[in-house]
């Protein structure tokens, strides 16, 4: 979750949802996302909703955090019921941070067998959790996949020393593949994410990271272009002249090596950031939020919709405990989206899928936009024929621009 | 030490014998204002309670400026060896732009205090209002100002103005506006030195205008001189120029708060009003006479006002173009040099060129335009008014690039000055190497002292519109002073350079300029665009070309990337608030063919920045 929260209604106290994110709920998929908000150190360049211990200082401790997470989880299945929403057993399941893998595995399992027995897991669900590679364990991997999980995503971010000093990733690189080996015996399937375009980073280092990842044989990758966050040390340190800025031509032939590598490694891309090695192998939860499916978003800063309501946590775990232990809602604000609103988003957001955004979800001024982005090369002419849009790779690269021509007014 | 007066003489019986007028020539911040305020304050016509700085500099933008716009004629009461005097002070535009201004305001006194700061010496706007004065046989009274500052240097100036206007360095009179040292000895020498004004008051009434300003509340309020004769409320008045009649709804002086009298004799000073509400029908230069004895002769000097500088205005919002043709009907109201049409560009839509005095005078414009009517504009460069003979010989007056009318010309003549720079003698080089680079031709040199020197040149007006006042006062350190007027035409070698995006023509970036500066311009221009537009999804060829031949190229690359890859988890707000976020980025663009230029990129590429400093200085 970045960690900026939006400006929006407030939420009411006891959480309940407007009668229209009832409609059609029967058809969408069900997830729950829980915001893990501990690491051990802060990244100079994440601005992610996380605090480390000395940033916490006392009131909100570790050890006490998956208590708060089970009330908001009781909270949930009451205030999904109370407003009228039907049983759902929960198709994905993501424990995301921060280092969720921070908190003993046991209470990762504890969190993931209320959330079970809240709303059940549906068969074949996924269940995740990040994991930094210096923060796992052969054990707690066993002991991860003995408690349900299916899924592991490590912050690999670079194979290249001097990379990832400038990133401030503490793991000694070895750690990764025996990170991956160890889920791998444990059972579970393995994303690596990456990030790319960090200063100083050269083409070289990149085509390294990328074989390297493609070498510990995952079963998906995400490879994400490294984004100064205003607030963050790595952009004090770049205005201040101490690190180079980034560069976006950089960026676009990284993306390119990215494509070109990954390809020929034998995964395909799915979203703009994501590519897998087989279509069941694509991440579902983060498929769900592309989709405009339901989710539970539990944490302090995590971020729920159900039905067009979307609303999200207060920010700092003190203030979530505080709420909780009251028997408040913790969430801080909220938004229920327009017609035109949820239009926006799916363009948004579906655009950037290979599967496509369905050209009748366009506004009649939207259809007209798509003929010119064939001719300028952005979309694929066939999918067009055939009533999608799907990005060629210089799309992939301009999807903002394709985006804001798809949505004229 | 004169007393303050005990009584004021009365306007309309005032006996010339007693009445001084004279006006203040002096550089912009040399202190005209503040020993102007000295004086309303010495001579009692500003009470001490209501003294407030810069008292006559009424209208807002010249308190924020400090710069001098309108004149005004205030009358001060003084007593001198027991015998009190009507003094009009009467405040004239510092400022080039406004030499005509000037030399109405000239003509209507008999003496001038020559106002100059100690720490500084004469610039060359002064020395160009002070040979006005002469010319106009005014009684000059050399006057240092600032002498409380540790940096004057009296003996220096002083000998300085001597050698100029004739004269001992020890008649120089030596004041501190601020202090008010040697203000009132300043007041008493006005008396004693200036001729009073002299007339006919049997004759046919004749007063010369030389100000008008349009009031909201009063209409137009009209600021005479009378020569001969006297005019009386109630009495019906005519302009000598149009035989245009008005009723005198009100007469009187200003003191310095307007005060309505029984009427105005001979070498008074004082306001009429009549009604009007444009003075183009009270005209500065003007013959005021009444209609039942009207006089056979005007008083000759009347000149229209001719406009110099030619600019685009161009509302950024192009809904906002009723608002500025209303705003600029207002302004004229009260600005007869003023004049527009409308106009339109592809680029930037609906407008109107403008024609101004000089660059000041734009600048100024263009300022109260966007503050008092809250407008965003955008002002195209500064161009001056070409005569295209064509081959037919049919002749084109020309004062926007994009109506130069392709081939077939015969001759093409272009607006010329004369101009005087004053300078510390070291610089003359670098300003003889400026105005060698600016088409110039040295007219003469003379040294004002020592270590200063004076250097006349003639040049196209065009030449020193954009930046050459910037350069003079770079190249001299700040110490350069010019000072210009024009003269003439000549014929020249000029061609018009057009800028394109893509292929097509932005008629806004358009210039005319001289054969052998086509190139530099291209050149100057398509770098300035190059960096201004921002990467679009094709590469953007920027040309520039004389006809169909290109002279210059730049281009802008493709944009490759422009897609946030980063994971927002469910944070979805966010994103779609960065999406509104780059549309709205994108409203504030303009579509030349296909290319997205920011309407910033417009203001920077046509930026008439350097010539707000030179206005500022
Ligand atoms: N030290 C000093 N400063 C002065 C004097 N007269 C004017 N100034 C300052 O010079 C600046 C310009 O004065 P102003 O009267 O506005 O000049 P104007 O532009 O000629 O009307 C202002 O900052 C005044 O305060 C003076 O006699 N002594
Ligand atoms: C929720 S984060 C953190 C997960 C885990 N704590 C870690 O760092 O490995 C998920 C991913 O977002 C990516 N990320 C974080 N900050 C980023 C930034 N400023 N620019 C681009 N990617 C970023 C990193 O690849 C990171 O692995
Ligand atoms: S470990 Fe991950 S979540 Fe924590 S600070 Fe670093 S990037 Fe952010
Ligand atoms: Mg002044």
């Amino acid at each position: 979750m970045p960690s900026a929260l939006p400006l929006g209604l407030p939420a009411p106290e006891d959480g309940t949802l407007p009668p229209a994110a009832v409609d059609g709920a029967a058809a969408r998929d069900f997830g729950l996302y829980v915001h893990i908000p501990f690491c051990a150190v802060r990244c100079g360049y994440c601005d992610f909703n996380t605090y480390t211990a000395t940033e916490l200082g006392g009131g909100a401790s570790q050890d006490a955090y998956a208590d708060s997470v089970l009330g908001e989880l009781a909270l949930g299945a009451r205030v999904l019921t109370s407003s009228g929403l039907p049983e759902r057993a929960l198709s994905t399941v993501f424990f995301g941070g921060g280092t969720p893998t921070l908190l003993p595995a046991s209470d990762l399992g504890t969190i993931l067998r209320t959330a079970t027995s809240l709303w059940g897991l549906a068969p074949g669900a996924e269940v995740t959790t990040e994991a930094n590679p210096d923060s796992v364990t052969p054990e707690s991997l066993r002991t991860l996949r003995e408690a349900g999980f299916t899924r592991v995503s490590f912050g690999m971010q670079s194979a290249v020393p001097h990379v990832l000093a400038v990133l401030d990733r503490t793991h000694a690189p070895s750690r990764v593949p025996q990170a991956v080996a160890w889920a791998r015996e444990a059972g579970l399937a393995v994303s690596l994410d990456l990030i790319y375009g960090t200063p100083g980073e050269s083409l070289e280092d990149w085509r390294t990271t990328l074989t390297t990842a493609l070498s510990y044989g995952p079963d998906h990758i995400s490879a994400y272009a490294l984004i100064i966050e205003e607030g963050t040390r790595l952009a004090a340190r770049i205005r201040r002249g101490q690190v180079a800025p980034i560069d976006d031509d950089d960026h676009a032939d990284k993306y390119a090596l990215a494509e070109q590598l990954l390809t020929a490694g034998g995964f395909t891309w799915y979203e703009v950031s994501n590519w897998a090695r087989t279509p069941e192998d694509r991440c579902r939860h983060n498929l769900a939020y592309w989709r405009g499916d339901d989710w539970w978003g539990a944490g302090p800063g995590a971020h729920s919709h159900v039905g067009g309501t979307r609303w999200w946590n207060v920010k700092h775990p003190r203030a979530y405990a505080q709420a909780l232990e009251a028997g408040r809602s913790p969430a801080a604000g909220r938004e229920v989206l327009s017609d035109t609103d949820r239009s926006v988003e799916d363009v948004m957001l579906r655009a950037r899928l290979r599967d496509g955004l369905g050209t009748d979800r366009l506004t009649p001024a939207g259809r007209t936009a798509v003929a010119g982005l064939i001719a300028d090369g952005l979309i694929e002419p066939a999918a067009a024929f055939a009533g999608s849009v799907v990005l060629t790779f210089r799309g992939r690269l301009l999807a903002d621009a394709v985006v804001r021509r798809l949505l004229p007014d | 030490m004169s007393p303050m007066a005990r009584t004021a003489p009365v306007p309309a019986a005032t006996d010339p014998a007693i009445i001084r007028n004279f006006c203040i020539i002096a550089h912009i911040d040399h202190g005209k204002s503040t020993l102007a305020d000295r004086m309303l304050q010495l001579t009692g016509a500003v009470e001490q309670r209501d003294m407030k700085a810069q008292y006559l500099d009424r209208m807002d933008i010249e308190r924020e400026r400090g710069i001098t716009i309108k004149s005004q004629a205030v009358r001060l009461p003084w007593e001198v060896d027991g015998t009190s005097y009507a003094l009009n002070m009467i405040d004239t535009p510092g400022h080039v732009d406004f030499t005509y201004e000037v030399s109405r305001s000239l003509a209507a006194c008999e003496g001038a205090l020559l106002l100059v700061d100690a720490a500084q010496g004469i610039e060359a706007q002064t020395l160009a209002n002070l040979y006005l004065a002469m010319e106009n046989n005014l009684t000059i009274i050399p006057v240092l100002n600032k002498i409380d500052l540790p940096a004057a240097q009296p003996e220096k100036y002083a000998a300085e103005l001597a050698g100029l206007i004739g004269g001992d360095p020890e008649d120089v009179l030596q004041v501190s506006g601020k202090t008010g040292v040697g203000v009132e000895a300043l007041l008493d020498k006005i008396v004693q030195e200036l001729p009073a004004p002299t007339g006919d008051p049997d004759a046919p009434a004749r007063a010369m205008i030389f100000d008008s300003v349009y009031d909201t509340y009063r209409g137009v309020v009209t600021y005479v001189r009378v020569v001969d004769g006297n005019l009386r409320p109630r009495e019906r008045i005519q302009m000598m120029s149009t035989r245009a009649s008005h009723e005198l709804l009100e007469i009187g002086v200003s003191s310095p708060e307007p005060k309505p009298s029984k009427g105005l004799g001979v070498g008074e000073v004082g306001y009429l009003i009549t009604g009007v509400k444009d003075v183009r029908q009270s005209k500065v230069g003007d013959t005021v006479t009444t209609l039942v004895k009207p006089a056979a002769e005007s008083l000759g000097g009347y000149e229209d006002p001719k406009p110099m500088v030619f600019s685009g205005l161009y509302p950024l919002d192009g809904t906002d173009y009723p608002v500025l043709r209303d705003a600029l009907a207002k302004f004229t109201l009260n600005d007869a040099a003023l004049v527009y049409e409308p106009e339109t560009s592809a680029a930037l839509g609906f407008g109107f060129r403008v024609g101004f005095l000089g660059l000041l005078h734009l600048e100024i414009t263009r300022e109260r335009l966007e503050r008092e009517y809250n407008l965003d504009l955008i002002s195209t460069a500064p161009n001056v008014e070409y005569q295209v003979t064509l081959e037919d010989r049919t002749v084109l007056l020309v004062t926007n690039p994009s109506e130069y009318p392709g081939g077939k010309i015969a001759e093409v003549r272009e607006p010329m000055v004369s101009a005087t720079i004053l300078a510390p003698s070291e610089f003359v080089g670098a300003i003889m190497e400026l105005c060698q680079q600016r088409r110039g031709v040295l007219g003469g040199m003379d040294y004002l002292s020592e270590d200063r020197v004076e250097i006349r040149y003639r040049l196209p007006l065009a030449e020193i519109v954009f930046d050459f006042f910037d350069l003079l006062k770079s190249k001299t350190r700040g110490y350069g002073s010019l000072d210009w007027k024009a003269d003439g035409d000549q014929v020249s070698d000029l061609v018009k350079v057009d800028i394109l995006l893509q292929g097509d023509q932005v008629d806004a970036f358009s210039a005319i300029t001289h054969r052998d500066k086509a190139y530099a311009y291209g050149v100057m221009m398509t770098g300035k665009l190059r960096e201004l537009i921002p990467r679009q999804q094709f590469e953007v060829p920027i040309q520039a070309a004389i006809g169909a031949r290109i002279i210059a190229r730049e281009s802008i690359r493709a944009i490759r990337k422009d897609v946030l890859a980063k994971c927002y988890g469910g944070d979805i707000t966010r994103k779609r608030k960065l999406l509104e976020k780059q549309k709205e980025g994108k409203k504030r663009m303009k579509m030349v063919g296909r290319v997205e230029v920011p309407q910033e990129a417009f203001i920077a590429a046509l930026s008439s920045d350097e010539s707000k400093d030179k206005a500022r200085k």
